[in-house]
C-alpha cells in the first residue's frame, strides 16, 4: 500500500474540523475514490450529492474509519483518521486507538441499525457508559433531554420496534448525539423512509444545523441541500465534479454531469 | 352460458339476516378416532401384560441409588453443557477470526469432534493413560498421573463436554452470522470495541437464533449422558442396570430410567419455552406457543357446537 504524502503534514489550523487530502480507496480493483480533497470548517454543514456509486457514501465511511483508505490523507481535528504519525512514519492505528478517535464522531445510517434488543432510552445510553464511562445519572439526564429535543420523550421506554421509520431514525440521531460528538455524519438519513416521514426527520436535522454542529450530510434530498448546507459538494465517479455555496451548485451548476444529475432529481 | 352476473341491490342484503355456520373438519375427527383406538390398545396391553412389572416399577422408582443416579445425571448435563457453551462461544468467535491460524485450528477441532462417534471419544479419554501415562501439560514441576486424574467421571466430562463444544460453536456461529452487519458498523460508529460489540450488541442478538437449538442440544445431552454408563459412571441408566444385574428385573428398572428420563426431559422444555420467550424481546417473531393454549386452540377451533369465533389462526 502507498500512502501519498502531500505538501502539508502538520495538523491543519484549528478551524478546519475535516481535512481530506487525496483519499483513494478501493474495492478489490474498483477504485471507488480516485483522490478526494474536501476541507470541512468547524460549524459547516456540508452535503455530498450525486449519483449512487459516485463514492459518497464511501467517503463518508472513510471518515469514521468503517472503510480503510487507501490513500492520501484524512484528518479530523488533529488526527489523522486511521495512523499514528511519528516522524516521517504512519503507524497503522490500533483497533483501541481507532475507537477512542470514533466517539468524537457520531454517524447516522440509512437503515438506522438502532440495537432492537434494546429500549430507546438504553440505546442513547449504551456507548456513553460503556465507551466513556461516564456516570449514569448524567448520562440518564443527557439522553431525556436529546430525546425531548427529537420530541420522542414519551418514546423512551419503547422497543425500536415499536417505532416507525422517521421516529427510529430521530431516536439513531439522538444516540449519536448523547455521546457529544464534535462532528456528525449522515449516510442518506432519509433514504429508507416513507415519503410522508422524511420531513420529520429533516425537520431535526435543520435544528441540529442551527446549533452549530458541524455535518457531512449525503442525501438526495435537494431541498435540504439548498435550504440547510452551507457548502454543497457533487460527486461523480470517485471525484469531486464542483463544489461551493448551496444555491450556486443547485440553482446554477456549471459541470454538465452535475446539470444532468439535478435535471433528474429536480 | 354467458349471461350478465347480477349483484344483489344495496340495501336488499344485511349480515345479520343469515347465520354464520363454521366449517366442519370430519377427517380430523376420523383420523383423530383411529390414532386414539391404537393408542388405548397400546395402553391396555402395557397395564395388562404383567411382564411390564409396573409393581416393580413403582417399587424402584424411588430408590436411593437411582436418585443418586438422577443426580449424577443432571450433573453431567450441566457441567458438560456449560463446557460445550463456553467452548462453543470460544470457537466460534475464532471462526470468524481474520487470523488464518486461528480460523483453521478451530475448524480442525470442529472437524474432529464432530466427525468421529461421542463413544469412541469417550473411550478414548477414558484411556488416555495409555497415551499419556503422566500429563505434564509441558509446564516444568506440573506433572499428573494419568490414571488418577482421568476418573471414569473426569473421562465422561471430557469426552461429552468436548464434542459438544464443536456442536455449540456451529449453533454459535450461525447465530451471530445471522445478525445484521449494520448492528457492528453502527456499534464500531460508536466507539464500541470488539468485545463490547460482541458481547452487548451481536451476542443478545443471537441469542435468539441461539437458544432454540441449544436447548434441544442440552436434551439431548442429558440423554447421552446414558452413554457414560460404558465407562461405570453411576449415572442413571448404570445404576438401574447395577440393580438389575444383581435382581434380573431388566425392563422394570429400564422403565424406571426411561420415565425419569421423560420427567426431566419436559421440565426442561417448559423452561427452554420461557427462555425464548425473554431473548424474543424488541422482535415481532411470534414465539411457539405453550402446550396448554395449542390444546385450547385446538377445541377452540374444533368444538362441534363451535360459535365461528376462534376461525383460521
Amino acid at each position: 500500500m502507498t500512502i501519498e504524502l502531500t505538501e502539508s503534514r502538520s495538523a491543519p489550523e484549528a478551524l478546519t474540523l475535516v481535512r481530506a487530502e487525496g483519499v483513494r480507496k478501493s474495492f478489490g480493483d474498483n477504485e471507488v475514490l480516485k483522490g478526494i480533497d474536501l476541507h470541512v470548517q468547524s460549524g459547516e454543514v456540508v452535503c455530498l450529492i450525486g449519483a449512487s456509486g459516485s463514492g459518497k457514501s464511501t467517503f463518508l465511511r472513510c471518515v469514521n474509519h468503517l472503510e480503510k483508505i487507501d490513500g492520501g490523507l484524512l484528518w479530523v481535528g488533529d488526527r489523522a483518521v486511521g495512523y499514528r504519525i511519528k516522524g516521517d512514519k504512519l503507524h497503522e492505528q490500533s483497533h483501541n486507538e481507532i475507537c477512542a478517535d470514533r466517539t468524537d464522531i457520531g454517524m447516522v445510517f440509512q437503515h438506522f441499525n438502532l440495537f432492537p434488543h434494546m429500549t430507546v432510552l438504553e440505546n442513547l445510553m449504551e456507548a456513553p457508559l460503556r465507551v466513556l464511562k461516564q456516570r449514569k445519572v448524567d448520562v440518564r439526564r443527557r439522553a431525556l433531554d436529546l430525546l425531548e429535543k427529537v420530541g420522542l420523550s414519551e418514546k423512551a421506554d419503547a422497543y425500536p420496534r415499536h417505532l416507525s421509520g422517521g421516529q427510529q431514525q430521530r431516536v439513531a440521531i439522538a444516540r449519536a448525539l448523547c455521546m457529544q460528538p464534535k462532528l456528525m455524519l449522515f449516510d442518506e438519513p432519509t433514504s429508507a423512509l416513507d415519503p410522508e416521514l422524511v420531513g420529520e426527520v429533516l425537520r431535526v436535522m435543520k435544528d441540529l444545523a442551527r446549533t452549530g454542529m458541524t455535518m457531512i450530510v449525503v442525501t438526495h434530498e435537494m431541498g435540504f441541500a439548498r435550504d440547510v448546507a452551507d457548502r454543497v459538494v457533487f460527486m461523480h465517479g470517485g471525484r469531486i465534479i464542483e463544489e461551493g455555496a448551496a444555491p450556486e451548485v443547485i440553482g446554477n451548476p456549471q459541470h454538465e454531469r452535475t446539470k444532468a444529475f439535478l435535471s433528474a432529481v429536480l | 352460458m354467458s349471461g350478465v352476473i347480477t349483484v344483489p341491490e344495496i340495501g336488499t342484503t344485511d349480515r345479520g339476516q343469515f347465520t354464520v355456520v363454521p366449517a366442519r373438519h370430519p377427517w380430523r375427527w376420523v383420523a383423530g378416532t383411529a390414532v386414539a383406538a391404537v393408542v388405548i390398545l397400546l395402553l391396555v396391553s402395557a397395564v395388562s401384560n404383567p411382564r411390564f412389572g409396573w409393581d416393580k416399577v413403582a417399587l424402584y422408582f424411588r430408590d436411593v441409588a437411582i436418585v443418586n443416579g438422577i443426580g449424577i445425571t443432571l450433573f453431567l448435563t450441566v457441567v458438560c453443557m456449560a463446557l460445550g457453551v463456553g467452548l462453543g462461544v470460544l470457537l466460534a468467535v475464532m471462526q470468524l477470526s481474520a487470523n488464518p491460524v486461528v480460523k483453521a485450528s478451530a475448524s480442525a477441532y470442529v472437524t474432529i469432534f464432530r466427525g468421529t462417534p461421542v463413544l469412541v471419544q469417550l473411550l478414548f479419554w477414558f484411556n488416555l493413560s495409555a497415551l499419556y501415562p503422566e500429563i505434564t501439560f509441558g509446564i516444568p514441576g506440573v506433572s499428573l498421573d494419568a490414571n488418577q486424574t482421568i476418573t471414569p467421571l473426569a473421562a465422561a466430562i471430557l469426552g461429552l463436554g468436548l464434542n459438544e463444544a464443536a456442536y455449540m460453536s456451529e449453533i454459535v456461529r450461525a447465530g451471530i452470522q445471522s445478525i445484521d452487519q449494520g448492528q457492528g458498523e453502527a456499534a464500531g460508529a460508536l466507539g464500541m470495541s470488539r468485545i463490547q460489540t460482541l458481547t452487548r450488541v451481536i451476542l443478545p442478538q443471537a441469542m435468539r437464533v441461539i437458544i432454540p437449538p441449544t436447548g434441544n442440544e442440552f436434551i439431548g445431552m442429558l440423554k447421552m449422558t446414558s452413554l457414560v454408563s460404558v465407562l461405570a459412571v453411576p449415572e442413571l441408566l448404570y445404576s438401574a442396570q447395577i440393580i438389575y444385574s444383581k435382581n434380573l428385573q431388566v425392563v422394570p428398572l429400564l422403565l424406571v430410567a426411561s420415565i425419569w428420563y421423560i420427567i426431566v426431559t419436559t421440565v426442561f422444555t417448559v423452561g427452554q419455552g420461557s427462555l425464548e420467550r425473554h431473548f424474543a424481546r424488541g422482535t415481532s417473531r411470534s414465539v411457539p406457543p405453550t402446550a396448554a393454549e395449542r390444546l385450547r386452540k385446538f377445541f377452540r377451533v374444533h368444538s362441534t357446537h363451535g360459535s365461528g369465533k376462534g376461525g383460521q389462526s
